[in-house]
This record gives C-alpha cells, sequence and structure tokens, in this order.
C-alpha cells in the first residue's frame, strides 16, 4: 500500500522558544480517512501549516507520496489540498474567481480552470454564488468555499483543520456525506476537529497529539475497543426524589426525571433494568451520554498531563 | 511544473493584478491623473512660465518627462506594495504558499502587475500633457526600455516593502519618507547642472536621477547624465532588488512562521 503521508521526527522551536512539536513521526496510509485530533495548542495546526509550507519546520522530514515537501515541492504540492481553520480568500474577490485564481497557481489552463469551478460549486452547493464577492457569503459557505478550492487542483490528500466548526448541525452532515463521498472514490483525508462524535463517525484512524508529541496512533476500531466503562442517559415516566441505589450500577440524577448510568462493559443492562422495573421506575428512552471517543480522549489527554 | 503551467501560474497573477487596480479604478488610476494635471498647471503654466528655459526647453516642456516617471514611479510601487500586503494581511498569501508556484512567478506576476499599473498611469498622464504642450519622441527605444525598468525595479521596492511590512502603516512610511522625497530631488522640476558641484555629486547618490535623465533623453534628447551611466545603474538596481526580493521570499520572512 502507498504511503499518502510520512512524517518522521518532526520538530518546531518558534523565535519565542516554544517548542510546538518535540519530534512527531506518523504515516497515513493512501485511501486512509483519519482523525489528527489533541486539546488546544497541542502542536495540530503546526504540523499542518509544516506539511502546507506555511511554517517553517526546525528539524525532521515530510513528503507526501513519496516526495519531500522541501527539496520536491511541486510534486508533493501537486497531490496536496489545504482547508484551513481561518478563512484566508480575498473578500473582496468573487466565488467563481477564487476558484479559477487556485486552479492557475497549479498551473492549470483557463479552460480546465472554468471546468473545474463550475464542477466543484456545484457539488459544494455554491454554484449559484459563483458571482458574488466572498464576504458576501455565510459562515457555513465560507468553509464550503475553501473545501471547493482546495479540491480544484483534484489532490490525492487533503487535510481539512477543523472544517465544521461553528457549522449547523445540517450542513455538518452534509459535509460529512461530502468527504465520505470523495473519501470513497479514492482521497486520502486528514481531519482535525473538536467534535469528537465527527471523528468517531468518520474516520477509520486516529493520531493524537498533546504538547507537541504523539500520544496514540491506532485504528479507530482498536482505540475504541479500549473502553471498559459506558455512560447512558434514562429518560423516566416518572419524577424521581433522589436517585435509586442498585448494586454493582452507578446512578446519578441528572433531573427528577433523568438518570445517568455508569455500567462496564462486561456487566448486562438487563440487571440495572430489572431493578428498575422492581422499584416501578419505568424507562423510557435511553441514549448515550456522550460519544465513546470523547471519554477515551479526555482520559487519555488527563493521565498524560 | 512544466514551462506550460508556469505560464498559465504567472498569466493567472498578472490577470488577478490588472483586475485589482481596474476594479478599484477611482483610488488607483484618477488620483495620479489629477495629481499630475495639478502640477501641470501650477507649475507648467502658472509658475514656468516666469521661470523661462530649461535646458533648452520652456519649462512645461523640461517636467513632463520627470511628471510622467514621477507617476510610473509611485505607481509602480503603491500597486505593489498595496497588493502584495493585502494578501498577506487577508492571509490569501496562503493561496500562493501552498501551491506549487515557483518564488520567481510569484515575483514577476506582481511586477508585471506594478508595470502594468504604471504604464497605465504614464499613459493617462501623457495624455494629459498633450492638453498643456507639445511632445515629442527623441528615441522611442531608450523611452520604452528605461520606463519599463524603472516600473520594475520600483515593482521590486514595493514587493519588498510588503514582505516586511506587519501593518499598514509600514507600506506608507517608506513612499512618504523615502520614495517622495527622493523623488522631488531627482530632478524631476530642475536639472541637477543647477546645484552647487557639491549637491550635484550628492544628487548623483540618488537613483531616480538616472531614470529621470534617462527618460527626459528618450523624450526631448537631453540629460544630466551619461545614457550609458544611466541604463548601468537602473539594470545595477534591479538585479539586486531582485535578488532581495528572492531571497525574502525563499525565507519566508513576514509570511512563514
Amino acid at each position: 500500500m502507498t504511503t499518502a503521508l510520512s512524517v518522521r521526527d518532526l520538530r518546531k522551536t518558534y523565535g519565542t522558544g516554544f517548542e510546538a512539536l518535540k519530534g512527531i513521526s506518523f504515516d497515513v496510509q493512501e485511501g486512509d480517512f483519519m482523525a489528527l485530533l489533541g486539546p488546544n495548542g497541542a502542536g495540530k495546526s503546526t504540523t499542518i501549516g509544516i506539511i502546507s509550507s506555511l511554517v517553517n519546520k526546525t528539524s525532521g522530514s515530510v513528503s507526501v507520496f513519496g516526495h519531500d515537501v522541501e527539496r520536491e515541492y511541486t510534486a508533493a504540492k501537486m497531490h496536496l489540498g489545504i482547508v484551513p481553520q481561518e478563512f484566508n480568500f480575498n473578500q473582496f474577490e468573487k466565488v467563481g474567481d477564487i476558484l479559477r485564481t487556485q486552479a492557475g497557481y497549479f498551473g492549470i489552463d483557463r479552460k480546465t480552470a472554468n471546468a473545474r469551478a463550475e464542477k466543484y460549486l456545484k457539488l459544494l452547493n455554491l454554484w449559484d454564488k459563483r458571482d458574488e464577492r466572498s464576504r458576501m457569503l455565510s459562515g457555513g459557505m465560507k468553509r464550503r468555499l475553501m473545501i471547493a478550492r482546495a479540491l480544484v487542483h483534484e489532490p490525492k490528500l487533503l487535510i481539512l483543520d477543523e472544517p465544521t466548526a461553528g457549522v449547523d448541525i445540517e450542513l455538518r452532515r452534509s459535509m460529512w456525506e461530502f468527504l465520505k463521498q470523495i473519501n470513497q472514490q479514492g482521497t486520502t483525508i486528514i481531519l482535525t476537529t473538536h467534535y469528537l462524535e465527527e471523528a468517531e463517525q468518520l474516520c477509520r484512524s486516529i493520531a493524537i497529539i498533546d504538547h507537541g508529541r504523539i500520544i496514540e496512533q491506532n485504528s479507530m476500531k482498536k482505540f475504541l475497543a479500549k473502553l471498559d466503562r459506558e455512560t447512558f442517559v434514562l429518560d423516566l415516566g416518572v419524577d424521581l426524589q433522589a436517585a435509586p441505589e442498585i448494586p454493582g450500577v452507578a446512578l446519578k440524577m441528572v433531573d427528577s426525571h433523568t438518570l445517568e448510568l455508569e455500567i462496564s462493559k462486561q456487566e448486562s443492562l438487563n440487571q440495572a433494568f430489572a431493578a428498575l422495573s422492581e422499584r416501578n421506575i419505568p424507562v423510557v428512552s435511553m441514549r448515550n451520554k456522550a460519544n465513546r471517543l470523547e471519554e477515551l480522549f479526555v482520559a487519555l489527554v488527563e493521565k498524560k498531563n | 511544473m512544466n514551462l506550460q503551467q508556469q505560464y498559465n501560474a504567472l498569466e493567472t497573477i498578472v490577470v488577478k493584478e490588472i483586475r485589482r487596480f481596474m476594479r478599484i479604478w477611482i483610488q488607483t488610476l484618477l488620483p495620479p491623473a489629477i495629481t499630475v494635471a495639478l502640477y501641470f498647471v501650477i507649475f507648467g503654466t502658472l509658475i514656468g512660465s516666469r521661470i523661462g528655459e530649461m535646458g533648452g526647453f520652456s519649462y512645461m516642456e523640461y517636467i513632463v518627462p520627470g511628471l510622467i516617471m514621477m507617476s510610473v514611479i509611485t505607481n509602480a510601487y503603491s500597486n505593489v506594495v498595496s497588493s502584495f500586503f493585502s494578501t498577506k494581511f487577508q492571509r490569501s498569501v496562503e493561496e500562493m504558499l501552498v501551491s506549487p508556484l515557483p518564488n520567481y512567478i510569484v515575483i514577476w506576476g506582481f511586477v508585471l502587475g506594478g508595470i502594468a499599473r504604471g504604464l497605465a498611469v504614464g499613459f493617462i498622464v501623457t495624455l494629459l500633457a498633450l492638453f498643456f504642450t507639445h511632445l515629442q519622441v527623441h528615441n522611442l527605444l531608450v523611452t520604452v526600455t528605461i520606463v519599463l525598468l524603472t516600473a520594475t525595479l520600483f515593482s521590486l521596492g514595493g514587493f519588498i516593502n510588503a514582505m516586511y511590512a506587519g501593518s499598514f502603516d509600514d507600506i506608507s512610511i517608506v513612499p512618504t519618507f523615502v520614495l517622495t522625497p527622493l523623488t522631488y530631488l531627482g530632478g524631476v522640476f530642475y536639472s541637477i547642472s543647477l546645484l552647487p558641484p557639491f549637491w550635484e555629486g550628492v544628487s548623483r547618490l540618488n537613483p531616480i536621477v538616472y531614470m529621470v535623465n534617462g527618460f527626459r533623453y528618450g523624450i526631448l534628447g537631453v540629460s544630466d547624465i551619461s545614457l550609458g551611466v544611466a541604463y548601468g545603474m537602473i539594470i545595477l538596481f534591479v538585479v539586486i532588488m531582485y535578488a532581495w526580493a528572492h531571497w525574502l521570499l525563499k525565507k519566508g520572512i513576514g509570511i512563514r512562521s
């Protein structure tokens, strides 16, 4: 299998003396959909900055599809598409022009650039905005514009730095569908996000970075299997004054008709339901309190700190 | 990138730059036309008639090449400095940094944009001059090459200024405190041969003297400086400024952390 991205012993110390990356190494295989997670200030954006040439590394190496991003920067960048965290397009330019200009920077001729701009603006539902100045777009449209711009040269590796930040749920889900679709068509994707539910839903592998070091790299499936306890939220059919006591099950009142139930993965939920039933406490509905990845992520980062 | 791809990339930047200054023509093309028209009226017609001849020409005829060159210099410079700093300020410079654009394509794209605006304003000013005086061209080749080299040099200057600039104040400091005094003291309004020998010598340290005189030779056939020296100095400055701009871009000074 081809390695889409290879990062080796990457270090970055800023002029202020702050050591943002302390020698990180990881690989991303072609076709993968990887989540790069970490708390704020962990080094995610610095890593992406170095991969995309926006930040000068202190030492180490990065290669994209086997091409070093410094020595063979033309070949490396041809394969790479970046969707940054902050809006970084000219606010006074028209939406269509932004895509055509970006295509031009990759050496694409005007006719092909026009066709690509039309293709990706249509795919991201921005075609009817093509003649509008980009500053007139809503936040969600601006995010989609950056995705369209990153795809206009049809890269094999797409890196998205918090692409759904501040985007409403409906739009977020449509972006998820779009990303799944292009991943299925062969584009390797690396995603950073603070919505861990998003990472859990979309990604097949995961790398967690904290204080400039990789503290976990695994497949999502294996990583999630590490979780040994789960918390459920139970909506009750009656009002309670206090949480009932059931041996082996931790119950906590959220409000008078909602309970939180924490249970080991080895234990059966039947026992808890039977005990509640005996006490004439009907359970109307049940859901996971938080997504599993979030629980693991918090536990891991807290443990390392 | 192969040659065709590089041409496509260069064309993209140049077209974008020309589109930018044409879109905001009220800020880019109109003000220099008004300013120079005022110079023609005040210095050429009102005061110039009392000054008499200079270098064998009426004062108005004598200052026209200098005023055209002054417009080319300030507009080539300000086009690149404001456009490139704007890409830094809005972070759209990242669009170029993540692409495979070679550094020389970025520099020449912006420089050609600066040259285009310098020439556009120079053309407008020349048309305006025809309302006030008769204009001859003594040597078309010298006129064209000097104006192109000068626009190139000051576009490079604007690029370097924008690379270092961290705020909008930084892009107005050089034009205000360096470019304007050098232009006014560069022989636009007078022949440096009128100065005492010491100040004439000092004036020869001013690069704009070589450009104004080279251009004046192209239009009128008179110059305070020999043509060979003028070309030599301008080309030397272009080479130095290009090397400086390329080094800044390679190091990513002001644009990469």
